[in-house]
């Protein structure tokens, strides 16, 4: 094929493009990642029940919102790495960034707490159950999202797919909280973070594989 | 391509907002400088000019189905290197075994510098349109080949005006992702 041939092909009947179809493509994308989350945990596993006055509505807000702070920022940066060159102007330790922050608040509350009640406050009593449906309900989100960047063209795939686990964790642990009856800062944060991190890592090594173009 | 940066990004402008003879423009000016990209690259390991054309064409393709991630608020040149590169890095995993066979005689190849001389690339288009489902083979040819109205194309394959649109769009996108198949295999 000569190369004018396809030139002339490509520009015949050229249809106009929205650039902004992009960022509202990835919205939709964490928007329907977050139904399917969501809906998942509210079917599969049914909301807590025990929140029968406002004040205990505090807690599972409070831990909705932490995962928010994460996500929100996750999902902008994913934006900027499914367009060809967006990881330049990024630095790669950003993604350490919130699981350090998490971490130091472990510390922190683990501080006001005795030593005698620390075991309590990280295990709580289903540790088990949160590491392994986090990671089970981020696939439906993960799927979606990894289908809707695969639209895009990212350039660095390791780490969009990265981005894109750890924005399907956050909404996986989103939808989870709804169910986790273990309120302690602790738990949050070790066992929400660790498999929200475990997500992360699944991306980044399934990045190169499904986000080729 | 730093040098017209400005111009470029005009043309992609326009090229975005539907402007077929700023795109061709576009096209032409962004295939000479890949080949260059490519030729100068591919020929150091002793890489043939059609495997350059193969691959300038593959990411020419690549730019034009890719064209929405494009942000007009950012400059367009890294867009474009972050493309060419990337297919680049793709292309050398994908035939990394004949990369011991690096024949001397090419040496010529690094002066060949007239960026606007193309040669014919392996991509049959007939062959590859071929394989594509009937629905986007018959709106690609006539959209795109025939240069047909949309609302013509309709009336002659029986589709509705944006059944054809659809299959255009997705006729290019398996169009590029088959140019990038058929190479690795």
């Amino acid at each position: 094929m000569k190369t004018e041939d396809l030139i002339s092909m490509l520009s015949t009947n050229l249809e106009p493009v929205d650039h902004r179809r992009m960022v509202r493509n990835v919205c939709l994308a964490v928007i329907a990642g977050a139904a399917a989350a969501v809906a998942t945990v509210y079917f599969l596993f049914g909301p807590r029940t025990d929140l029968t006055t406002a004040e205990s509505f505090v807690p599972p807000l409070l831990k909705v919102a932490l995962t928010l702070v994460i996500l929100v920022p996750a999902s902008i940066y994913l934006i900027r790495l499914a367009r060809p060159g967006g990881e330049r102007r990024f630095p790669a330790a950003l993604l350490a960034l919130p699981f350090v922050a998490v971490m130091l608040l472990v510390a922190v509350s683990l501080q006001f707490a005795p030593s005698s009640h620390w075991n309590g406050k990280i295990f709580g009593d289903e540790w088990l159950e949160c590491v392994i449906s986090i990671p089970l309900i981020a696939i439906v989100p993960f799927s979606v999202i990894v289908w809707t960047v695969r639209q895009m063209a990212p350039t660095n795939l390791s780490r969009t797919g990265a981005f894109v686990g750890l924005v399907a964790g956050c909404l996986s642990a989103t939808g989870y909280a709804l169910h986790c009856a273990d309120d302690t800062v602790p738990f949050f944060a070790l066992w929400y973070g660790g498999t929200i991190a475990l997500c992360t890592f699944a991306g980044w090594k399934l990045g190169p594989k499904l986000l080729r173009w | 391509m730093a040098a017209n940066e400005a111009e470029l990004r005009a043309l992609m402008r326009a090229s975005l907002a539907g402007d077929a003879h700023a795109h061709r423009t576009l096209l032409n000016q962004l295939s000479a400088s890949l080949r260059a990209y490519y030729k100068t690259r591919l020929a150091r390991i002793g890489r043939s000019a059609t495997e350059a054309e193969d691959l300038m064409q593959e990411a020419l393709m690549a730019i034009h189905t890719r064209r929405h991630t494009y942000d007009p608020a950012e400059a367009l040149t890294p867009w474009v290197y972050a493309i060419a590169r990337y297919k680049l890095i793709d292309h050398l995993r994908g035939t990394r075994s004949s990369m011991t066979d690096l024949p001397l005689e090419d040496a010529e190849e690094i002066v060949a510098q007239d960026d606007y001389v193309g040669t014919e690339s392996a991509n049959d288009l007939t062959r590859l349109l071929g394989a594509l489902p009937d629905k986007m083979r018959l709106a690609i040819q006539a959209v795109k080949l025939d240069g047909l109205s949309v609302a013509e194309a309709a009336s002659q394959c029986g589709m509705s005006e944006s059944a054809v649109k659809v299959n255009v769009h997705r006729g290019l996108k398996a169009l590029s992702a088959s140019i990038a198949r058929e190479k690795r295999s």
